[in-house]
């Protein structure tokens, strides 16, 4: 664990060292505070709809920005050859992935807790509850955790980030229509479909400020999955 | 230190290294020798624990590749071709960085980081950018993450690849002087390098070791007879001819080429299959010529390794 600690801090370190980290991050919070403004300060909705609105489009940004963020993990590693240091290395191939993981989330935190004074305008000037903000932050974080994972297990795949970042992309859309094609299934099977959809059914609840443990649930095991499947592909590259 | 038991790598179909069977002691300093594609380092990266085996067994200290990797890790220092390096980081933080994830204890990271600065003169380099250094002190930067953690075993992938030839000078003292404290395996395609800085070489070609010995050892195993230089005082065609007659009929000489004539003395090029110079003295002072110069020509590491290597290239680099 403390060898998968020691790895994020370098990458956080590589992110506060190159421009990449501050463009993501400023980026994000541009966008943020405009589709705020456009949906939720310049319409007539109630506090408690111009929250959610703000958490629909802040989970959106999250999405994209923890694409960004991971699709450079392990593909750029390998593109500039450093990855050989990590991989002679006595370090297990979970705590390579754990530690790119934790840098990549450490980032997407330092995003999410900058984008604060937005819920904060509503609470003070509106009339919303503080577990309505504390339920969309999490959903917002977990949502984010389970696109990195994504993106990650994207980034072990190839050595370049543009790939990486097209097949993260790629699975995360086809995550987030699920809850069309379960549209077009018969019962019951599209209720299993719109159970796996990456945003739809999973992220409303937090958007409205119900903390649901099913939801919880699955960002996590998303997050699992492909953090595990990651570290598999790692562990088969040594193999070719 | 390493034990290699009928190792092979396969890439799909292909074979990139194998069989291969190898020992190399404790403290020795052994150089991998051959043309690029031989399999180099497909064999290093096995060593490593970068990638591993098709099959057979690799033992570093006793330990097992593929069954304990990450305790084979902590006693390997490996500089890949290319220099595993940040260049984002700087030279003392990127070392302690390389320090704490081989596992040097935290107390000690300083201490370690400070020495194999000043064992690869970078010293005075130590708050610079990696990225703003020269090509060579990216490979010493190689070469100190490589030894932070005083590993048992240090593996150096063409070390000197891409040097000028100051830095290749200095970077075969670095090598040298980590002998004692470990052992070393180098991997070039640059003969001189080996020759100079290796107690041993392993001659790999198209994946497996075709010979291994000192330089002297495969000299003498692989060159076939004695090749001897000869000079005799004759500028007429005549008299060059009764040398040409005398040193042909003479019992062991494979072949003779004659060579240039100047200022009066010719000389002849004698390949035979034993240590025949006496007779070929004695043959030509009872000829009636005049012998100025007999002399055994040291055939050079470099045309063995090609006959080794790629014997068409020895061909006709004997031709020409």
């Amino acid at each position: 664990m403390s060898k998968a600690l020691l790895i994020a801090r370098r990458e956080m370190g590589a992110y506060a060292r190159s421009p990449l980290g501050s463009v993501i991050v400023a980026g994000a919070l541009l966008i943020d505070g405009i589709l705020f403004y456009y949906w939720g300060l310049s319409q007539k909705m109630l506090s408690a709809e111009v929250l959610s609105e703000f958490f629909y489009a802040a989970s959106g940004i999250t999405m994209a920005a923890s694409l960004i963020l991971s699709m450079r993990l392990i593909a750029e590693e390998r593109q500039t050859h450093t990855f050989t240091l990590l991989n002679t290395a006595p370090v297990h191939d979970w705590e390579i992935v754990l530690g790119k993981y934790l840098s990549a989330f450490g980032m997407l935190t330092i995003l999410t807790v900058l984008t604060l004074y937005m819920p904060a305008l509503i609470f003070v000037n509106g009339k919303v509850s503080i577990g309505h903000i504390a339920v969309g932050y999490l959903g917002l974080l977990l949502i984010g955790s389970a696109t990195i994972a994504i993106g990650l297990f994207a980034s072990t795949l190839t050595r370049s980030q543009v790939v990486a970042a097209i097949v993260g992309t790629a699975i995360l859309t086809a995550l987030i229509l699920l809850w069309m094609v379960a549209g077009a299934v018969e019962p019951p099977l599209n209720q299993f479909i719109a159970a796996m959809a990456f945003h739809h059914q999973n992220f409303q609840p937090f958007q409205k400020g119900i903390l649901e443990l099913k939801g919880v649930a699955y960002y996590l095991a998303v997050t699992y999955f492909f953090l595990l499947s990651a570290t598999k592909i790692l562990e088969a590259r040594r193999w070719r | 230190m390493i034990e290699i038991r009928e190792l092979y790598k396969y890439y799909g179909e292909a074979r990139a290294l194998g069989p291969v069977s190898v020992e190399i002691d404790q403290g020795e300093i052994v150089g991998l020798l051959g043309v690029n594609g031989a399999g180099k380092t497909t064999a290093l990266r096995i060593l490593a624990c970068d990638l591993l085996p098709s099959s057979g067994s690799v033992r570093v200290d006793g330990i097992d590749v593929v069954e304990r990797p990450e305790a084979v890790r902590e006693r390997i220092g490996y500089l890949p071709d290319v220099p595993p390096l940040y260049g984002d980081m700087r030279v003392g933080e990127y070392l302690a960085f390389a320090a704490r994830l081989r596992g040097v204890p935290s107390q000690d990271v300083s201490r370690r980081v400070g020495a194999v600065e000043e064992l690869t003169a970078l010293t005075d380099r130590h708050d610079d950018p990696i990225s703003t250094l020269s090509h060579g002190y990216q490979q010493r930067v190689g070469i100190a993450q490589a030894i932070i953690h005083e590993p048992k075993l240090v593996v150096l992938d063409e070390p000197i690849s891409g040097l000028d030839p100051v830095q290749i000078v200095e970077m075969r003292q670095l090598v040298r002087q980590l002998a004692g404290k470990h052992t070393v395996l180098v991997s070039s395609h640059i003969l001189s390098e080996i020759s100079e800085t290796c107690d041993r070489i392993l001659v790999i070609k198209d994946g497996q070791i075709v010979a291994s010995g000192t330089e002297a050892e495969l000299s003498a195993r692989l060159i076939e007879g004695v090749r001897v230089r000869l000079t005799v005082r004759a500028a007429e065609p005549a008299a060059i001819e009764i040398a040409r007659k005398t040193l042909g009929a003479l019992d062991g000489v494979r072949a003779l080429d004659t060579r240039d004539t100047v200022d009066g003395l010719t000389t002849f090029l004698v390949d035979t299959n034993a240590e025949v110079r006496p007779s070929l003295a004695k043959a030509i002072v009872g000829a009636g010529l005049e012998l100025f110069e007999l002399a055994r020509v040291e055939h050079e590491l470099e045309s063995v390794f090609l006959r080794l290597a790629d014997p068409g290239k020895s061909k006709a680099k004997e031709a020409s």
